[in-house]
């Protein structure tokens, strides 16, 4: 087996799983029925399958230039890092718009849920005005 | 072989944004309109980085580092906005 047909799987192989996880991702987002869980497949899958695309762009380019681009490792790393802060912005926008504040169970902390209750005045640190 | 792959993800892909739209268009709440946002920001990444490598160029690479920001920044800023009335206090 040649060296160019190993990368050729390769590249293929997360092309294709990458097509898939977008797919499913996106999928999910349609088809599930409340926001908690539609949060589940943009935020994972998609996630998922744009880091297979960017791993299928860095084969290539080593494969046929025989140069590391770290441009793709930096998106990829981007994209991993800012999933899970968007994920909890919106859960916690639901939660502002939809649950009541009797409805949480206990916070079993020092302050209570955040977005719900303030800061306690002596646990404030830094001016916040 | 390459080939029939790219083209299965750009079709995966485009069939996703699609997907991203109806739930756009069709989404209750505020919250499924920004998370449909956020999506179609990261799925538009992957078709730049698909034609990045047909194309065989590294401009589209860079190009998809500024969209994943603005993307990141603006659900930040709509998520900031609906729950503080405020983006920066």
């Amino acid at each position: 087996m040649s060296e160019e047909l190993i990368f050729e799987i390769a590249v293929s192989f997360f092309l294709v799983a990458a097509g898939v996880f977008g797919l499913v991702g996106s999928f999910g987002l349609v088809k599930l029925p409340d926001l908690m869980r539609r949060l589940h497949g943009p935020t994972k899958s998609t996630t998922l399958g744009v880091g297979s695309v960017l791993i299928a762009a860095m084969i290539y380019s080593y494969g046929w230039n025989g140069e590391i681009v770290a441009h793709q490792l930096l998106i990829t790393v981007f994209l991993l890092l800012t999933a899970p802060i968007t994920a909890n912005f919106l859960a916690k926008v639901y939660m502002h718009r939809h649950v009541a504040k009797e409805d949480l169970p206990d916070a079993s902390g020092d302050h209570g849920w955040s977005g719900y209750d303030t800061v306690p005045e002596e646990m404030k640190k830094i001016d916040t005005k | 072989m390459i080939t029939f792959a790219l083209w299965f993800a750009v079709a995966c892909f485009a069939l996703a944004l699609v997907f991203n739209l109806v739930r756009l268009a069709k989404g209750p709440d505020i919250t499924d309109r920004i998370l449909a946002l956020d999506t179609m920001f990261i799925n538009g990444i992957a078709l730049l980085n698909l034609y990045g490598i047909a194309e065989g160029t590294e401009v589209y690479f860079e190009v998809s580092m500024l969209i994943a920001m603005t993307g990141f920044v603006s659900t930040v800023a709509f998520c900031r906005f609906i729950l503080r009335g405020n983006i920066i206090e």
